[in-house]
């Protein structure tokens, strides 16, 4: 731990003419989980965006182990080991679970990588191997989600991207995923959480940023955070009682 | 449990699976819904039974399965004499058939495989049959070339021996009208595309009236030569032997559905469905949607091209009025109409859609013009009790009804084979 995997500097980015990051500077360490939290509108989700290539940067750099990885496709980023699990359900809901999870591997070409990948990834999550021929769409939103970290797996990621993995779901469910997400990391991937519930992401991140208005504001350790009575008051509701 | 062990507990219950060909799930389920899915329940099951029965047989046998029915369509124009008296009529029926299957087929791959409704899609048609059309020597432009250059047709003493190549031609051409067309298009979705679409079918149309140097506008071109085979001593022209363009036709279709299952069973397959299912999950998967979108258009364009070669060179007129979106032979809407009743996705269903839509009104000329009201609403009727279409693809219908077809993995069962 220590070196910086990725790294964001003066990212400025955003949708049509208007923008919603100007000047993100951001590291993530590796092996480390990375929880970025903040208000609504903040950028949380358009840094994940940018930085997959799904958004393009307007200005600044963003490097993978000091590779220029800004602008480039989504696929040129997938293929440095960088992949996204998108906020919304983003499964094929009539595919059934395991079409979806070789969906994950599409750009891979050598067949049996994609075979021994997703016989490795069945064993790890038992509800694609044991219900493989179900549909997507008839899953619950947690299963769902599952699927979905266990569909980024496919192309065996330095990097995971989640954007707020655990919206609309109900607490075991929730628990569930950040209890996988947990799991993941502690297997060597990085992962750069973002996350509305602030209070259960930081619990299980290492390293924290907290966004508004497109920048970062401060930054540190995940209990840190936790404990800053500032953070406490702007984002995570319900301050502490009676501090002072 | 070591993941060994439950290795060997899924292969058995793929084995299970294997052993029961989708029949205790039909057979155990009581029978839900209104009193037509009861009433046509076995009908329903006849169908799925032997699509599944279809999907299980070993490749020798879907390979005879698939010749038998290619021989039985050759023997169409044989057999017509025995049923109809009328068979020199039904024989151009058929052919007017061929030519709509195909076209069908090819925009089976934009709308079904690929999950772009395409409203223009008879430019590509157009398209076609004027390549050929100017190519092969008709109209005023190459009528102008042989009065500069009397010599210009002694070069090239018979032109309709070029046909074979003249139809690679226009195909090339369309792929290149689908791929420039396509490119700026592409980019919208849904309604925004349709509509885009529909404006470049009557683009299409348009410029050929209005091109009256090169097209004769309204007029049309006509005495589009027919073609022929000279090769050593065969010497043969379709001349007006509509069963000599059914059997041409039906080998390009064969051709064609040889390809699509193979496109459609490769990576690509994966990626249109993908596409059509969520666009975006897509592109975060690495596949590349513009260039398989991009894709799917010209492999349509390029079908929709050979159908007009063959439809001017058979009819050896062509004018704008033959391609117009509403054109009751082989207008976009009514191409499209084939896809939807017959059942998008599937290969089969282009077919029957195509067959109905150009047999029914036929069948019914009797009746005058009320058999367009007949026939419009057997469209409706058809539409509001099977909206997934006669033979939909089991995949389609899964997703249009929600899950009461159960999938096999078709990308699974590849993988196991290779």
């Amino acid at each position: 731990m220590g070196t910086a995997l990725l790294r964001l500097q003066g990212v400025v980015a955003g949708y049509g003419r208007g923008d919603v990051l100007h000047g993100v500077d951001l590291t993530v360490e590796e092996g480390a989980v990375t929880c970025l939290i903040g208000p609504n509108g903040a950028g949380k989700s358009t840094v994940l965006k940018t930085v997959s290539g799904l958004l393009r940067p307007k200005r600044g750099r963003i490097t993978l182990l000091g590779r220029d990885i800004g602008g480039l496709s989504p696929q040129a980023v997938l293929s440095h080991g960088v992949v996204h699990v998108p906020q919304e359900r983003s499964l094929f809901p009539s595919m059934s679970v395991w079409d979806n999870v070789l969906m994950g591997g599409f750009v891979l070409r050598d067949r049996a990588v994609v075979r021994r990948r997703i016989e490795h990834i069945a064993d790890r999550f038992p509800i694609v191997a044991n219900r493989r021929h179900e549909r997507a769409g008839s899953l619950s939103g947690g299963e769902q989600k599952i699927v979905e970290i266990a569909r980024a797996l496919m192309l065996d990621p330095v990097l995971v991207l989640m954007d707020e993995p655990s919206t609309g779901l109900d607490p075991r469910a929730r628990q569930l995923v950040f209890h996988t997400i947990t799991e993941i990391n502690e297997g060597g991937r990085t992962v750069l959480l973002v996350e509305q519930n602030a209070r259960s992401g930081l619990a299980i991140a290492h390293h924290g940023a907290v966004m508004e208005s497109g920048r970062v504001r401060l930054e540190g350790t995940g209990s840190s955070l936790l404990a800053d009575p500032e953070v406490a008051r702007l984002f995570l509701g319900a301050a502490p009682a009676n501090r002072g | 449990m070591s993941s060994d062990a439950e290795d060997r507990t899924r292969s058995q219950a793929e084995v299970t699976q294997e052993a029961t060909p989708g029949s205790t799930r039909q057979e155990g389920r009581p029978i839900q819904g209104s009193a037509w899915k009861r009433l046509t329940w076995p009908a329903r099951r006849v169908l799925r039974t032997a699509g599944d029965r279809y999907d299980r047989m070993a490749k020798p046998a879907r390979l005879g399965v698939s010749a038998g029915m290619v021989v039985l369509a050759a023997a169409v124009p044989v057999l017509l004499p025995y049923v109809t008296a009328d068979s020199g009529y039904w024989t151009s029926v058929a052919t007017k058939i061929g030519i709509a299957a195909l076209l069908a087929l090819g925009l089976n791959v934009v709308v079904g495989f690929a999950g772009l409704l395409d409203l223009g899609y008879v430019a590509f048609f157009a398209v076609g049959a004027y390549t050929f059309a100017l190519l092969s020597g008709a109209g005023r432009y190459a009528i102008a070339i042989s009065r500069s250059q009397p010599n210009a047709f002694k070069l090239l003493p018979t032109w309709h021996m070029y046909f074979w190549l003249l139809l690679f031609v226009a195909l090339l051409v369309a792929l290149i009208a689908g791929v420039v067309l396509g490119t700026p298009t592409l980019r919208l979705r849904g309604d925004y595309l349709a509509i885009v679409t529909l404006g470049f079918g009557e683009i299409v149309r348009i410029t050929a009236t209005n091109l009256n140097s090169l097209t004769d506008g309204s007029q049309g071109v006509n005495q589009i030569p027919h073609p022929a085979i000279n090769v050593g001593s065969v010497h043969y022209n379709f001349g007006l032997n509509n069963e000599a363009y059914y059997w041409l036709l039906l080998a390009v279709i064969v051709i064609w559905i040889f390809l699509l299952r193979r496109v459609n069973d490769s990576r690509i397959g994966r990626a249109w469905a993908a596409i059509r299912e969520d666009e975006l999950a897509a592109a975060s998967m690495g596949i590349p949607t513009i260039q398989m979108k991009l894709l799917a258009f010209a492999m349509g364009a390029a079908v929709a091209s050979l159908g007009g070669v063959i439809y001017a060179s058979q009819i050896g007129f062509i004018s704008p009025d033959s391609f117009q979106l509403f054109s009751s032979d082989f207008g976009s809407v009514i191409i499209l109409a084939m896809v939807v009743l017959g059942g998008m996705g599937g290969i089969a269903g282009p077919i029957v859609g195509a067959a109905l839509i150009i047999f029914l009104p036929e069948r019914f000329r009797f009746v005058g013009d009320a058999r367009f009201l007949i026939f419009g609403g057997v469209l409706v009727l058809v539409m509001v009790l099977r909206p997934q279409g006669i033979l939909p693809s089991r995949r389609r219908a899964a997703e249009l009804e929600g899950g009461e077809v159960r999938e096999t993995s078709v990308f699974e069962a590849r993988q196991a084979g290779s």
